[in-house]
């Protein structure tokens, strides 16, 4: 019995502890201290992880590590530079109506469709997958699975028996079809039909097809697509209707990926399904890692793929990335990190202090932890403070390709319209708003004003003095300074509102401010944006909604000002300026031009600008759209943010960038340094414990010896 | 007492019917089907065809309530609400707006939200019922009067401060046990302490509050007087009269809860990253995803249903003086 009472107190230690010599307060298994694991988290689970679905940053951060789509970014380079991936840059092919080559200068109005032969490295292998497993007269060990087979399986790794294969220019192709798929809905689809040849009929037939056909899966392959043909195992060519030399850049996401189509008849089992095992969960691809386990509700691991086909760290950098040691590592095989946990984490406040422990590799920086982590120097630049510097903890800073405004509805009758007066008024507007100010009190200073549509690091984008918004800024010589607001008050004189009153009437201006939120912690920014607007005398009121009805009031032009903001899919400055393109209006053509604006002149020097390679000339029609864009003013053009990013020394080779995800394969670990500091942080101090203990028995005494003189009174 | 069981189960019918109604209806009002493939859709290149081919796959292009275009009962029959309902009240909670097994996730995510909260509630009682009876037992010595203050206090900090405090204290200063975090088996031990002793804790002060009230209210009746009169210690007229007297207010409010043990803690489980129930419903409302808010508020009526059940059955348990019919 006695032994028995030891053991258990032994074993409850051992749960308590993790039984390795760990920290009691690591929240990982005994023995992980020392493998190379990155540890990294997520707030909200992804919605899919099916390449021809995923398209928000969350999924894209897991799935570009897993699926290899024909090219990528360059981890180092800057402009964003396309190289290979899983194929060679390919070979485009202008062709005119009777589909004749065309040189590569040919007027654009001579090609009717631009040809992309893409030609694949060979010998590339998918990760090992029970998809792939063949039985020995052919077929597919675990295509048809039986009821008695399902039992024991929970999750992808529970299959005894795994294969794979070299993939093919078909599981590309296959790819492309899959995102006109009946059952799937993929966000790119309505874009790729207007480019990629035959790609809307292919929908249709599909529809058809698959709706004749019983449940289950729907095999793509007999199905021809006049714009994805297959020219030999490692070659295939989209044909794309007119120039689009955007293209290339979507060959660089996961929605051009190849998916086998042995995973898609695998997965598309019944019992698979119901145990919520599928394409969309648990990927099958070529790249360097590969899903070993996912549980949305808990965690998600990446490991290692034994197959993949070997890739080496850049050799190339600008400068200020040699000098930072981005290329010490030059020239060795990526991977460097063996496996990846991704661990669900809610809150910022438990995140953050895990990442003070060392539990976690990386951390943001949140608003909570901000002052703790971030101190401006006396020139105002971003730096750790001593505590973070004391960790050895490092700063990350990048300004995203995304800009955010407030937009001004162009159909309203008061701040829109294209009158002198409407213009002056809106110019006015964006002179009083000071977003200097709005990115010190609610970014933290983590942004910088936008000057114009572009954001910066993409073709066109100036810092520099030719860079800044004339109508609403002067060059001091050094940066852009803000006009003074003596000259937006006179310019509320020229659009017939001095004071904010109508010189007509003497009615105040009231305008109006749509927005998608309202609660207690919005309150200020509101307040903020009354404040500027009364600078001007103008009496702003705040119309605050849930996010359907918002996007309701945007998409049938409601509203009269609004805040909204734009992340790029690619790194080209025809994906910002399409925000103000006529034809792309909200109202009644449901684009993304949420402020219907309309210019003639805009729209045709957009046109021309769209399809043109980065030349010169392209340079100066985006310089005259920048100008035509400032000059109306449809927007106020608010601020490029700016990620910041906290990483412990022992995690290297970070180079933040918001347009390729892929970069995992270039981190780099030393994990005997961090479960050094993971000990010497979190030793655990126990005489607190003690010190309760002794104050609870000082607490119980005397009710103890309440209780006894009790009993005594009765007995005497 | 079948039969009163039987009664029982058969109101549940019509009221967990109103209570599908009335979450379809708070749900509708807020949120549009167009509302709803958007969200699933995502915010870039949605056009009004991608909207409508998610609806009609997912059957949210039928009207309502009524379909005027459909004929005899299939005006009632070829809307959302007749089509969700029904599989719904056969427990066939079907698929997540995002393509997942309702069924199985709640399978999988009760467990953690049970580790937290089975203990906390037995810890819980056992903790409050013990010192609301020290506090009868020392009644009308300062010790009664410091306790019922220190209760006061307890009761008026919210929830947050005790998870973020405890988190600061425990985890963070002494580094006892992990901040957040969950694990399989015996693993999970480390994780769930610290939330354990947080629910705990935060429950003491409307606890003890609460039963002392009870007990003080038996402690002044004859039968107790008559116990004294006896002989008895304070001690055995406490834990053998009081409490057991005591109980069927104290089943009241414990014995319904315990179906809800499985609905878990949204605040404890956000904090503490554990993988439970708690947050299944709020991540769903804020995806706007309606398979799963409906599934969850039918289950969580349904528990409610059968919390009460319980607590008639174990009235008789407690007093046989009871009788259901």
């Amino acid at each position: 019995m006695r032994y028995w009472g030891s053991w258990v107190m032994v074993w409850l230690l051992s749960a308590l502890t993790g039984c390795g010599g760990e920290p009691w307060n690591s929240p990982y298994q005994a023995g992980e201290a020392g493998a190379n694991t990155l540890y990294s988290s997520f707030s909200e689970q992804p919605k899919h992880l099916d390449p021809a679905l995923s398209y928000n940053v969350n999924e894209l951060q897991l799935i570009t590590q897993i699926y290899e789509p024909p090219l990528q970014y360059h981890f180092l380079k800057q402009p964003y530079t396309l190289i290979p991936a899983a194929a060679e840059l390919p070979e485009i092919t202008y062709r005119d109506e009777q589909e004749r080559p065309l040189p590569k200068d040919a007027d654009e109005a001579l090609i009717a469709y631009s040809d992309y032969e893409i030609r694949l490295i060979p010998g590339i292998r998918y990760q090992p997958h029970p998809a792939f497993v063949k039985t020995a007269d052919g077929g597919f060990l675990y295509h048809d699975l039986r009821a008695d087979q399902l039992k024991h399986i929970r999750g992808i790794g529970d299959f005894p028996q795994t294969d794979a294969r070299e993939l093919s220019a078909e599981d590309y192709v296959n790819q492309i079809k899959r995102l006109v798929h009946p059952k799937i809905h993929s966000p790119v689809a309505e874009l790729m039909k207007q480019y990629i040849v035959g790609l809307d009929e292919l929908e249709k037939t599909l529809a058809q097809a698959y709706a004749k056909q019983p449940a289950g899966y729907f095999d793509l392959r007999p199905y021809p697509l006049a714009g994805a043909q297959v020219l030999d195992q490692y070659r295939y060519r989209i044909r794309i209707k007119g120039k689009y030399p955007q293209f290339r850049f979507w060959l660089a996401m996961t929605f051009f990926a190849p998916v086998p189509w042995e995973a898609e008849r695998f997965y598309s089992q019944a019992g698979l399904i119901e145990k919520n095992i599928s394409l969309d969960w648990f990927p099958v691809g070529s790249g360097p890692y590969l899903m070993q386990e996912n549980n949305p509700n808990r965690r998600m691991v990446l490991q290692r793929n034994p197959n993949f086909h070997g890739e080496f760290y850049p050799t190339e950098a600008p400068a200020e990335d040699r000098a930072a040691g981005l290329l010490a590592d030059a020239g060795k095989a990526v991977p460097f990190i063996d496996r990846v946990v991704y661990i669900l984490e809610k809150e910022t406040i438990p995140y953050w202090n895990k990442f003070l422990q060392g539990y976690y590799d990386a951390s943001g920086v949140s608003s909570d932890s901000f002052d703790q982590a971030i101190q401006f120097s006396q020139r105002g630049e971003a730096e750790l403070t001593p505590d973070m510097r004391a960790k050895d903890v490092r700063l990350e800073t990048a300004i995203t390709p995304s800009v955010y405004y407030m937009g001004f509805n162009m159909l309203d009758p008061v701040v829109g319209g294209y009158s002198e007066s409407r213009r002056k008024l809106r110019l006015a507007i964006s002179i009083a708003i000071d977003y200097e100010e709005f990115i010190s009190i609610f970014l933290n200073g983590r942004g910088i004003p936008a000057q114009g549509v572009l954001a910066p690091g993409l073709f066109g984008y100036s810092n520099d003095a030719s860079g800044i918004n004339p109508y609403v800024y002067e060059w001091d010589g050094q940066k852009p300074r803000r006009k003074s607001l003596d000259v937006a008050k006179r310019l509320m004189v020229e659009a017939g509102y001095p004071d904010g009153r109508d010189a007509a009437g003497g009615q105040p201006l009231v305008l109006y401010l749509d927005a998608s939120s309202g609660g207690a912690d919005d309150k200020s920014l509101f307040n903020w944006y009354r404040k500027q607007y009364a600078k001007l005398g103008i009496q702003l009121v705040i119309r605050t909604t849930d996010y359907n009805r918002f996007q309701q009031k945007i998409r049938d032009g409601n509203a009269q000002i609004y805040v909204w903001g734009w992340h790029a899919d690619y790194p080209d400055p025809e994906n910002f300026f399409f925000l103000l393109h006529g034809a792309n209006a909200k109202v009644g053509k449901g684009g993304e031009n949420a402020s219907n604006y309309q210019n003639p002149e805009f729209d045709r020097l957009y046109e021309k600008m769209r399809n043109m390679d980065d030349t010169p000339e392209r340079m100066a029609l985006i310089a005259q759209l920048q100008e035509i864009a400032r000059h109306d003013a449809p927007w106020v053009f608010a601020f490029h943010p700016q990620d910041f990013a906290l990483h412990h020394g022992w995690y290297s080779n970070l180079k933040p960038t918001t347009m390729a995800y892929n970069n995992m394969k270039f981190r780099k670990l030393d994990p005997a340094r961090r479960a050094a500091a993971r000990a010497q942080w979190n030793q655990p101090v126990v005489w607190p414990l003690w010190l309760g203990l002794v104050l609870l028995v000082a607490l119980v005494a005397p009710a103890w010896w309440t209780y006894r003189r009790r009993m005594a009174e009765k007995v005497l | 007492m079948i039969q009163y069981l039987i009664r029982r189960l058969l109101y549940a019918v019509p009221l967990l019917i109103g209570v599908n109604l009335l979450t379809f209806l708070l749900f509708f009002v807020v949120n549009s089907p167009d509302d709803m493939a958007r969200m699933q859709l995502g915010q870039k290149h949605v056009t009004q065809e991608a909207v409508e081919k998610w609806k009609h796959e997912r059957g949210y292009d039928l009207p309502l309530f009524w379909n005027d275009k459909a004929q005899g009962a299939a005006h009632l029959g070829q809307t959302i609400f007749y089509q969700k309902s029904v599989n719904l009240m056969l427990f066939r909670f079907g698929q997540s707006d995002t393509g997942r097994n309702i069924v199985n996730d709640i399978q999988e995510r009760m467990w953690p939200s049970l580790a937290i909260s089975v203990p906390s509630a037995i810890f819980g009682v056992t903790v409050n019922i013990s010192l609301a009876l020290l506090v009868v037992f020392f009644r009308r010595t300062y010790l009664e009067f410091w306790s019922m203050v220190l209760c006061v206090i307890l009761m008026s900090i919210s929830s947050l401060f005790y998870i973020i405090g405890g988190q600061f204290v425990i985890a963070k200063l002494l580094q006892l046990v992990p901040i957040s975090g969950y694990s399989d088996g015996l693993g999970a031990i480390k994780f769930i302490i610290l939330p354990i002793l947080i629910g705990v804790v935060s429950g003491i002060g409307s606890g003890v509050r609460w039963y002392r009230a009870i007990f003080l209210e038996e402690a002044e009746k004859d039968y107790v007087r008559t116990a004294r009169a006896k002989g008895l210690s304070d001690v055995q007229v406490l834990f053998r009269h009081v409490l057991r007297n005591a109980l069927i207010p104290i089943l009241t409010g414990v014995v319904v809860l315990i179906p809800f043990l499985f609905m878990g803690s949204l605040l404890t489980e956000s904090f503490f990253s554990i993988p439970g129930l708690g947050s299944y419903t709020i991540d769903a409302i804020n995806r706007q995803d309606f398979a799963i808010v409906r599934s969850m508020v039918y289950l969580g009526s349904v528990l409610y249903v059968v919390g009460l059940l319980l607590t008639d059955i174990s009235y008789t348990l407690a007093d046989p003086r009871v009788r259901l019919s």
